[in-house]
C-alpha cells in the first residue's frame, strides 16, 4: 500500500449537478455520503479533486467509469 | 457545477412508488421532445463504422483503424474527454480501448429509452420503471444534458442570463428544455438516493 503513484482526477464542470456527482462518488465507489459530498464540494470549489489512487490500471478503469457517467475525468500522476 | 432546474416548464418529474419503483408522466409534447432528443443523440454518438461490420472480431473490439484523435465536435470532445492531460500518446492509446464501447453503451441507453416511450404512446402516459430502468434513465438524461449543455455553453450562473435573454432569441427555447431536463434528471436523482 505504500506505492500508488496513480490518481483519478475529477474536475468541475457546470452541467453535471453537485447531487448527481454525489450519488456517482457513493454508488461508483461506495464512498459514504460525507465523502462523497466532501469531494463533490472540492470539484466545485477547487476546480478538481482526486477521487481515488491506486496503480495505473485500476485508475484507468476509474476514469473510464466516470466519463460513463458523464464526469469529466483523468488519469494522472500522484 | 449545474445548478438545479428551476421548473419553469410545469412537470411532475419522477416519483418513487409504494414497490420500490419510479414512476414519471410525460404529455405527448414531452415524450416528442425525449423521443427527438434520443435521436438526435444517437446520430451523433453512434460509432462511425460499428453499424456495417461484418467482422466479428471488428465488432467486439471496435475498428482498430479507427481515427484516435479527440473528436473535433464539441459534444463529443465533451462526452469522451481525454483521459490523460499532458500524455497525448497515452490519450490516444485510452481512447482506442474505450470510446467505442463508451459510445455503445450511451446509444443502448437511448435506444432503451426510446423504447419505453414507444410502448407507452397514448395520452399522458405514467411509465413505472424498476432501479435499473431508472439507472438508464439517469444516464440518458445526463448525456443529453452534457451534449446540449455543450452546444449551448452553459455556465454555472447561466440562470441568471436567461433572465436578461430576450424573448425572441432563438436559444430561448432550448435553454427552457435544458432547464427541464435538469429538474426531471434531479427528481430522479432525489427518488433513487430518498432525499
Amino acid at each position: 500500500m505504500t506505492d500508488r503513484p496513480w490518481v483519478t482526477i475529477v474536475w468541475n464542470d457546470p452541467v453535471n449537478l453537485m447531487s448527481y456527482v454525489t450519488y456517482v462518488f457513493m454508488t461508483y465507489f461506495k464512498y459514504p455520503r460525507e465523502k462523497a459530498e466532501t469531494l463533490m464540494r472540492a470539484v466545485h470549489h477547487e476546480g478538481r479533486a482526486v477521487v481515488a489512487s491506486g496503480s495505473r490500471e485500476e485508475m484507468e478503469r476509474d476514469t473510464n467509469a466516470m466519463h460513463s457517467y458523464g464526469l469529466w475525468a483523468t488519469v494522472g500522476r500522484d | 457545477m449545474g445548478n438545479r432546474g428551476t421548473g419553469l416548464i410545469v412537470t411532475q418529474g419522477f416519483e418513487r412508488t409504494d414497490d420500490g419503483g419510479f414512476s414519471v408522466t410525460f404529455d405527448d409534447m414531452e415524450r416528442g421532445l425525449i423521443t427527438s432528443l434520443a435521436t438526435q443523440l444517437l446520430d451523433l454518438v453512434t460509432p462511425p463504422h460499428s453499424a456495417t461490420t461484418d467482422d466479428p472480431l471488428a465488432a467486439i473490439v471496435g475498428n482498430m483503424a479507427e481515427p484516435v484523435a479527440a473528436p473535433d465536435d464539441v459534444a463529443l470532445a465533451r462526452l469522451f474527454p481525454d483521459a490523460y492531460r499532458d500524455d497525448p500518446e497515452s490519450a490516444q492509446d485510452f481512447r482506442r480501448f474505450t470510446e467505442h464501447d463508451l459510445r455503445l453503451e450511451k446509444c443502448a441507453r437511448a435506444r432503451s429509452v426510446q423504447d419505453s416511450i414507444v410502448t407507452n404512446d397514448e395520452g399522458d402516459a405514467t411509465f413505472v420503471v424498476d432501479e435499473e430502468s431508472a439507472l438508464i434513465w439517469l444516464g440518458f438524461l445526463n448525456d443529453v444534458r452534457l451534449i446540449l449543455g455543450t452546444r449551448l455553453g452553459i455556465t454555472e450562473d447561466w440562470q441568471e442570463g436567461l433572465e436578461s435573454m430576450s424573448v425572441s432569441d432563438p436559444r430561448i427555447g432550448l435553454f427552457h428544455l435544458y432547464d427541464w431536463l435538469t429538474y426531471i434528471q434531479e427528481t430522479l436523482i432525489q427518488s433513487l438516493t430518498g432525499d
